[in-house]
């Protein structure tokens, strides 16, 4: 099935539809006729007064001011927008945005989001956390999140090492890591985050890097406007304990040969552009059913499927087994890493779901309960009077 | 009409006890409601195994309601009952020890076949080989009565027999003349679909009060006057349910929606289930993914400004420590309600225990002051809710409320409070700016503090001017910014605990009869030598020990605490007044520890940890022997 999209409106295109957005119910700026807002807002307003204190050179600067850059975009009043993270590194990313912010507890940011955001509907709720605050010691509250799609934007910020803690392997770390805790290699297999999303029922799964400022802002673009929970994995490096991690996916050839840009309806190709300006290399299904790479050359050849066998990309299927099979294709060695929105799917947000059966069961009760309907309900049906 | 005499009696214990899968909790329910109904004081005390249906007939599945109904104030559930309805022989076999001689049982003689008689390791019927001489035996075939009384029906015979707890129903409410129209109303909605249930339901209900009547096997019937009250409307109610209820009733006088984060924990979880049906409101319950995803779900929403609540039990509690910890840090209203069971880990499930009082005061990292409270009855959890809701809002902090199994399930009547009459809860969220920078620039500063509460500011997302980053970093006093300066975090440590320990509770009131009588106030001769002081469940049977102690010639004072963080001012002055001191609680003495830590009084524990509540008889012999003691 082709779905028909939009023209693209944005410098990345994602190829998504719009849906219900996530916004929705959050008061906007007042915008004058031509819509734009009357107050215009500037990154400087969502920058707060504190003194940025991650290590010199480290990604989450660059994620910080991609965010402070594109929040006046959403044209939403600051004290509508909240940040709740966790603990780690980038779990400080509250303290420099000048909006409501909630610096919590290790793996905990998405169960108080879960409650912030269930009550306050009018309320733009993001949850910042890392690799090993999400898919370590909160795991659980991460994918119990993802399932029951709460109406939040969840940055994962993977450096796959433990920053804070210096320098102890992560649940992302690829296998025999050497690290402080682990002199002779760790043994453990790491968790594919997109993986684990797509596992947990996430509706919107994406992954971006700190270093690609406008695929960053596109993929947050989306995520933000996503009605339920969306996770955005973002590579981010570390330079002080795992300097380096993602290099061979910033250096420019190696990028195009390895990274694979996902855009919903498109064949997926990818690699140095061939005679058609499309990348060279692209994603077939194998014959026992699992998705793998080819050049696409092999397609084209006479007796070959041509560009019709290359897998095109359903960001909006219902069954994600094929988005899944999408990030498979990593691996640790990164020989092919697809960026992008694996999966967008629309499906009723928990909040709005809880809101509803309160609203209905005050609806059904014919309005707001009074002191007298109280009064009733502390009675109940078996009274005596003395 | 009954051609029986009836005879007057002031007080009964009556015990149901069956298999798991008897319904005996819902026979005890129904004879407790039309005992309420009738206007007799009552306690109950409810005691099931936590295996969902054990092997049928076995000691390990025997489940029991205890009711204990008078014409006088009842303060306990009673200590032994006067009549035991054994359903069969391990029913008997597991609660004749508790049965005082001259005891009546009224036993089901089907189900005493070899079969269950070999389950529970009787070689012979203890119906029928004397072993009960010294009881009064009615042994009565209950279940084939039931089904001959269910033969018009299209019923299966297994169908039948299930209808037999409610012929025992019928039969006992005939005993002691309980009106029925409570339990044809109750049968009527619960079988309303199923007429065919209902009907035989309400049959072998009828026929166990017509068996009554015919019966030879009962000479007389009881009857037991309505208890003298204070007027007003009652009803029965539970502790879960009256939290449930308080825990709305206080959302309401604050005017703000009331959200519950919980994880399923018995015996907690019927608070839930009660808050779950109570949406129209504006009630919100997430039933989270864990004990900690419960809390954290609750402080989210009370960083949004609503009533944040989450109920569990020890195990629950030992993981929500970290989060409570948070909810101190960043001094948000919060309640955390623990329904104490038996411990250590998963420990005693569904019996009730007194022993994490140390927990909630001390069970985090780092200095952490929670202000504790505990109800002490089942009514009194509807109190202690509104109270808790009090203290968290005013001071901008979690609350740690203790209750336990045996408040959660037990019930007594309970007259039900006129909403207007409920303290007014309403909070002051901050609107504006509270501060001036030097170039005259208006600012937030989150941890600004009332001079009186030191309560901060509860700052609630959605107000403009007011953006602020909070968390579990030491914050700098005022701005609330990080600080890791060493004085700041001396000063910040500080003034949490003075906010803590300055919160206004109750002066402690102590019950002593001989100060009463001779109206003398200090040391005068009319004042007892003992003081007996104790906090939660307790209540009752501590009241009606010190009563059979009194009725004894002992001179003995009674008080109890509902504040255990911070405890009342009075409470030194009021300790140090007694010669001895005697604190019975259903743990290894926590609360005598803290007392004699604080206030360097000679406590003496009173310590028993059997998963079930005191007997007022075992707090009159601890009495006792420590008055003697005293004396020497």
């Amino acid at each position: 099935m082709t779905i028909h999209l939009a023209p693209p409106a944005q410098a990345v295109d994602l190829g998504l539809p719009a849906f219900r957005s996530g916004l929705d119910d959050v008061p906007k700026i007042p915008t004058g006729a031509d819509g734009s807002p009357l107050v215009k807002q500037t990154k400087k307003e969502f920058t707060s007064d504190q003194e940025v204190r991650w290590c010199p050179g480290c990604g989450d600067y660059a994620v910080l001011a991609a965010v402070q850059g594109f929040l006046p975009e959403l044209g939403l009043r600051r004290e509508n927008i909240v940040c709740v993270s966790g603990i780690g590194c980038s779990s400080r990313f509250p303290y420099y945005l000048d909006t409501y912010g909630l610096h919590s507890i290790h793996g905990r940011a998405p169960a108080i989001a879960t409650g912030l955001a269930t009550s306050r509907p009018d309320l733009n709720v993001w949850v910042v956390t890392g690799d090993g605050d999400a898919l370590s010691i909160g795991g659980n509250h991460l994918i119990h999140a993802l399932r029951r799609n709460v109406n939040l934007t969840i940055l994962l910020f993977n450096n796959r090492i433990y920053g804070l803690t210096k320098g102890q392997y992560s649940p992302t770390s690829e296998p025999g890591k050497v690290t402080k805790s682990t002199p002779v290699g760790s043994v453990d297999e790491p968790f594919n985050p997109v993986s684990l999303a797509l596992g947990a029922e996430a509706s919107f799964v994406a992954r971006t890097m700190d270093s690609d400022r406008k695929h960053l802002t596109a993929v947050l673009r989306q995520a933000v406007e996503h009605r339920g929970s969306a996770l955005v994995e973002i590579y981010q490096n570390c330079p002080i304990f795992n300097d380096g991690a993602f290099d061979v996916l910033k250096d420019r050839d190696e990028a195009q040969a390895r990274l694979v840009h996902l855009v919903h309806g498109e064949p997926i190709r990818f690699g140095p552009p061939g005679e058609d300006g499309l990348g060279t290399r692209g994603v077939v299904r194998a014959a026992d059913g699992h998705l793998t790479v080819t050049d696409v050359a092999d397609l084209t050849a006479p007796g070959g499927p041509g560009t019709n066998g290359l897998v095109v990309h359903d960001a909006t299927s219902a069954d994600p087994s094929v988005q899944f099979a999408l990030s498979r294709l990593d691996d640790p060695t990164m020989a092919h890493v697809p960026v992008g929105v694996f999966r967008s799917v629309q499906r009723p947000a928990y909040d709005d779901m809880v809101r509803a059966q309160v609203g209905s069961a005050v609806e059904r009760a014919g309005g707001p309960a009074s002191d007298d309907d109280l009064a009733a309900l502390l009675a109940g049906k078996d009274t005596w009077t003395v | 009409m009954s051609t029986k005499t009836s005879v007057r009696v002031d007080r009964v214990v009556i015990r149901f006890a069956g298999d798991s899968g008897d319904g005996m909790q819902l026979t005890g329910d129904r004879f407790t409601a039309q005992t309420a109904a009738l206007g007799n004081d009552l306690a109950t005390l409810p005691n099931f195994p936590a295996e969902i249906r054990a092997p049928q007939g076995t000691l390990p599945g025997v489940s029991s309601f205890q009711l204990h109904f008078a014409d006088h104030h009842v303060m306990t559930p009673g200590d032994a009952p006067n009549v035991l309805v054994a359903m069969n022989p391990a029913a008997l076999k597991a609660n004749l020890r508790d049965l005082p001689r001259g005891a009546t049982i009224i036993a089901d003689a089907d189900e005493f076949t070899r079969r269950n008689l070999a389950k529970v390791g009787y070689t012979a019927s203890p119906l029928e080989d004397g072993a009960l001489d010294s009881y009064q035996v009615h042994a009565l075939p209950l279940t084939s009565l039931t089904v001959k009384a269910l033969e018009e029906f299209d019923l299966t015979r297994k169908e039948a027999e299930r209808a037999k707890n409610m012929f025992a129903l019928g039969l006992l409410s005939w005993l002691y003349t309980r009106p029925t129209t409570a339990t044809e109303r109750f049968l009527t909605e619960k079988f309303g679909a199923r007429p065919q249930l209902l009907a035989a339901n309400l049959a072998a209900f009828k026929a166990g009060w017509a068996f009554g009547e015919t019966t030879e096997t009962f000479a007389v019937a009881y009857e037991i006057a309505p208890a003298p009250a204070p007027a007003g409307t009652y009803r029965n109610i539970t502790g879960n349910v009256a939290l449930a209820y308080g825990l709305v009733a206080a959302a309401r006088r604050a005017q703000l929606s009331l959200v519950l984060g919980s994880y399923p924990i018995t015996p907690a979880s019927d608070i839930l289930h009660a808050l779950s049906k109570l949406k129209r409101f504006d009630v919100t319950t997430i039933q989270a993914e864990d004990e900690i995803a419960a809390i954290g779900a609750a402080l989210g929403a009370a960083y949004g400004g609503a009533i944040g609540v989450t109920t569990t039990s020890g195990p629950g509690l030992a993981l929500k420590s970290e989060t409570i910890g948070l909810a101190v840090s960043l001094e948000l209203p919060l309640v955390v309600i623990d329904v104490q069971r038996g411990g250590p880990s998963t420990g005693l499930p569904t019996k009730t225990e007194q022993a994490d009082l140390l927990q909630a005061m001390f069970g985090r990292n780092g200095e952490a002051p929670v202000p504790v409270i505990a109800p002490r009855s089942p009514a009194d959890c509807f109190d202690a809710a509104l109270e808790a809701v009090r203290i968290a809002t005013t001071y901008r902090t979690p609350v740690l409320l203790l209750s336990d199994g045996y408040l959660a399930n037990g019930s007594e009547p309970w007259r039900i409070p006129a909403v207007a009459t409920l303290p007014d809860l309403r909070v002051d969220f901050a609107t504006a700016p509270n501060a001036t920078k030097d170039d005259g620039t208006a600012v937030f500063r989150p941890f600004d503090r009332d001079p009186v509460t030191l309560a901060r500011p509860w700052a609630v997302p959605g107000v403009a001017g007011l953006e602020h980053r909070i968390g579990g970093i030491e914050k700098a006093d005022g701005t609330g910014e990080i600080s890791y300066d060493p004085d700041n975090h001396d000063r910040m440590t500080r003034l949490r605990q003075a906010k803590i320990d300055g919160i206004d509770v109750p002066l402690l009131e102590v019950d002593d009869p001989g100060l009463a009588d001779e109206g003398i106030d200090g040391a005068g001769t009319g004042q007892a030598d003992l003081l007996v002081i104790g906090w939660g469940s307790t209540y009752g049977p501590i009241a009606a020990g010190a009563q059979v102690a009194r009725q004894a010639g002992t001179r003995v004072a009674t008080a109890h605490l509902r504040h255990l963080n911070p405890f009342p001012a009075n409470l030194g002055d009021v300790l140090r007044r007694y010669r001895r001191v005697l604190v019975p609680e259903m743990n290894l003495g926590q609360l005598a520890l803290l007392l004699r830590a604080r206030y360097l009084v000679d406590a003496v524990g009173y310590n028993r940890v059997r998963g079930l509540p005191f007997t007022s008889t075992e707090i009159a012999d601890a009495i006792a022997k420590l008055a003697q003691e005293g004396s020497l």
